[in-house]
């Protein structure tokens, strides 16, 4: 995408070119409809030495700007509506508890992601928070351990492989889920087939169990997000989601 | 400390931040905040301001001017509200001035600021920031937005009032409605107004300029940092939330700078500039950050005029896109003469003169200049109430402010 704007600058230069030979540039209202440049251009205004915190690389933007699309309508039309539902039914008190359930099954997960960083400590604190939550948190639905101060190691396999130095690789809007990129989508399919094969769904073997676990973790996990399409007010809120996860990753990892 | 306005009879006033970058960045802790419900009854509705204007594909997501009405279930005055800069209808701060507002018995409806890119997109006639255009604008918007509703809500009169740019606007068009009459607004009531709207913005800008160390170059770096500070302490915190109880508890754990805070509110004025300036540019054909005829799908990559948007002040627009635009329609326009209208002195005798207009303001405001204080004190006397601290907006849900803007706008406040 970064080649059609780099082709449409290039366009309006010979078209701008044609305009001055013409003599329509003056006269930009009289149904010549050519490309004029602007008077803040990219080239003029725009001094960049090294990476810009904007540019991230985004080889799909116009297959990534079409899943935000989409993604918006899914939100505003579906799973808000579904979340707004579970709000209602449920008082906070109820909401909380299942949240702290649904993390205490997902340990699994940083558990295993601490272990490939051969994060031993970690590994420890989040074995620990998995009995203790499961036995004096009653199935995890308290969270007693951060109490006793055993905090969450948040890991997953994208962070992993950060860890291991893997690069961002190419931004990658995912359906449904959002923001990601190449590295941390390879991440969540590793996450995913871990937590299916070796984890708590094959504990259970259950279709019924994993696929009502599946369908309360992702309206949790969207209850649990404070973000909302739009109400940045932004006219580049892709722009700036797509910068925030990039930097948030970053920070994640080197931390 | 102690209310200054020596008319009114000395009452304490307590509020936490007594340094004005502070106190514009947070926001109060509950148990400081004056008591509003929980609940409103209310519904948005959209205004199709201009049946025949086609939007642009790259606003894709735009489709009308939505507003927020709170409704009284009996007769009840209803009063328009004008959000600030960059801000729309809904935004916390909106939502909690229309709670106050119902509460104190009105009817409300909020409407978004002419500067938020939702209202340029549907709403205005023209480019965005001169103060009579805004006006217009505002006005029309405000005539559609009650007849829209006139049929669901009982109403007894009516009342304007708004906060910061949101104040500026509602003089205006209260300065308007003399001559139209459509309305004929009981009360009117500025809430923390810019006095010179260009002096304003120029001050807001340069807090980013100025306070990001080491200059504009360096602000990757600074913006890295600031980041891992707030994602250091949400961590500890364990979630992350924009309340006022988690703001106020982040910032006990990790006082940030002034100097943070100040590029901070820079850089958010700087954001809602630049959301401004490119809505703007698209729905008047392009020509300053977006070329001329060039045709913007719901696809195209816009970051390389973000780019260029952020990297453009206020006064930037002002000086190259608006006021030659402006003298195209005018003329014998001068920027001097378009900057004379951007301020509150063009229509001093106004707001001088009229019974109907009140002020709330405070005196460690950051967008005022110096001896603006003094110049609003004399122009609203004691239509004024001015507080010694409380920043940019920071203390609007104090129960002292909330008490004289309900006060004022009912005409119950005790002057003698």
């Amino acid at each position: 995408m970064k080649f059609s704007v780099e082709r449409m600058i290039f366009v309006m230069t010979i078209f701008s070119g044609i305009l001055l030979l013409s003599g329509c540039s003056s006269l930009p209202h009289t149904g010549c409809n050519s490309i004029i440049p602007p008077l803040r251009t990219y080239e003029d205004v725009v001094k960049v030495d090294g990476p810009h915190l904007l540019e991230v690389s985004d080889s799909i933007e116009e297959f990534n700007r079409g899943t935000y699309r989409f993604n918006y309508y899914f939100d505003e039309y579906l799973f808000l509506p579904v979340v707004r539902t579970y709000e209602f039914i449920l008082p906070d008190y109820v909401e909380d508890r299942v949240s702290n359930a649904i993390d205490n099954i997902n340990e699994f997960g940083n558990f295993t992601n601490n272990i490939l960083q051969l994060k031993i400590k970690a590994s420890g604190i989040t074995l620990s928070r998995f009995v203790v939550n499961s036995t004096v948190g009653v199935a995890g639905f308290w969270d007693p351990a951060t109490t006793w101060g055993l905090k969450r190691q948040s890991e997953d396999f994208g962070k992993t492989l950060g860890y291991y130095g893997v690069g961002n690789g190419s931004y990658i809007v995912l359906p449904i889920m959002g923001p990601s990129n190449v590295r941390d989508t390879t991440g969540l399919m590793g996450d995913t087939a871990a937590f299916s094969l070796a984890g708590p769904v094959a504990w259970i073997n259950n279709t019924g169990i994993t696929t009502s676990f599946s369908g309360t973790s992702a309206v949790d996990k969207r209850h649990r997000i404070p973000f909302h399409y739009r109400q940045s007010g932004s006219p580049f809120e892709y722009e700036l989601l797509r910068m925030l996860y990039t930097l948030k990753r970053d920070y994640d990892i080197s931390n | 400390m102690w209310i200054r306005n020596a008319t009114a009879a000395p009452q304490p006033y307590f509020y936490p931040f007594v340094n004005p970058y502070e106190a514009t960045v947070m926001e109060l802790p509950k148990y400081l905040e004056a008591k509003l419900p929980e609940e409103v009854p209310t519904r948005e509705f959209t205004l199709r301001v201009f049946p025949k204007r086609e939007i642009p594909e790259v606003f894709w997501y735009e489709d009308g001017l939505v507003c927020t009405l709170a409704y009284q279930d009996h007769k009840a005055p209803l009063v328009f509200v004008i959000a600030g800069t960059g801000s729309s209808h809904d935004t916390p701060r909106m939502k909690k001035l229309l709670k106050a507002l119902y509460q104190g018995g009105f009817h409300v409806i909020s409407l978004t600021s002419p500067t938020h890119m939702d209202f340029v997109v549907n709403a205005s006639a023209g480019l965005p920031g001169d103060s009579l255009d805004d006006a217009r604008d505002l006005y029309r918007v405000m005539e559609l937005a009650y007849e829209k509703v006139r049929s669901e809500i009982d109403v007894s009169g009516f009342a304007l009032t708004g906060y910061s740019l949101g104040a500026f606007n509602a003089a205006f068009v209260a300065k308007l409605d003399e001559d139209n009459k459509y309305f004929n607004f009981s009360k009117v009531l500025l809430i923390n107004p810019p006095v010179s709207l260009y002096d304003s913005v120029s001050t807001l800008d340069q807090l980013l300029v100025e306070n990001v160390p080491g200059g504009m170059d360096k602000f990757e770096l600074w913006f890295r940092n600031v980041l891992a500070k707030f994602s250091n302490v949400t961590k500890e915190m364990g979630h992350a939330e924009l309340s006022g109880d988690f703001l106020y508890n982040a910032y006990k754990r990790l006082p940030p700078s002034e100097e943070n805070l100040a590029a901070l509110i820079g850089l958010s004025f700087r954001m809602n500039s630049a959301n401004m300036i490119f809505s703007a540019d698209v729905m008047n054909g392009g020509g300053y950050i977006v070329p001329k005829n060039a045709r913007l799908s719901n696809s195209t990559s816009l970051t390389r005029y973000a780019m260029v948007a952020y990297q453009t002040r206020f006064i930037d627009y002002f000086n190259e896109y608006l006021f030659p635009y402006c003298q195209k329609r005018e003329p014998k326009l001068t920027r001097q003469s378009l900057l004379d209208r951007l301020n509150l002195r063009y229509i001093e005798q106004y707001l001088k003169s009229s019974e109907k207009i009140g002020l709330i303001h405070n005196e460690d405001d950051i967008i005022l200049m110096p001896g603006d204080i003094d110049y609003l004190q004399s122009v609203f006397g004691n239509k004024a109430r001015i507080f010694p601290t409380g920043g940019h907006l920071g203390n609007m849900s104090h129960p002292d402010v909330v008490s004289f803007m309900i006060d004022f706008l009912t005409g119950k406040e005790n002057r003698p």
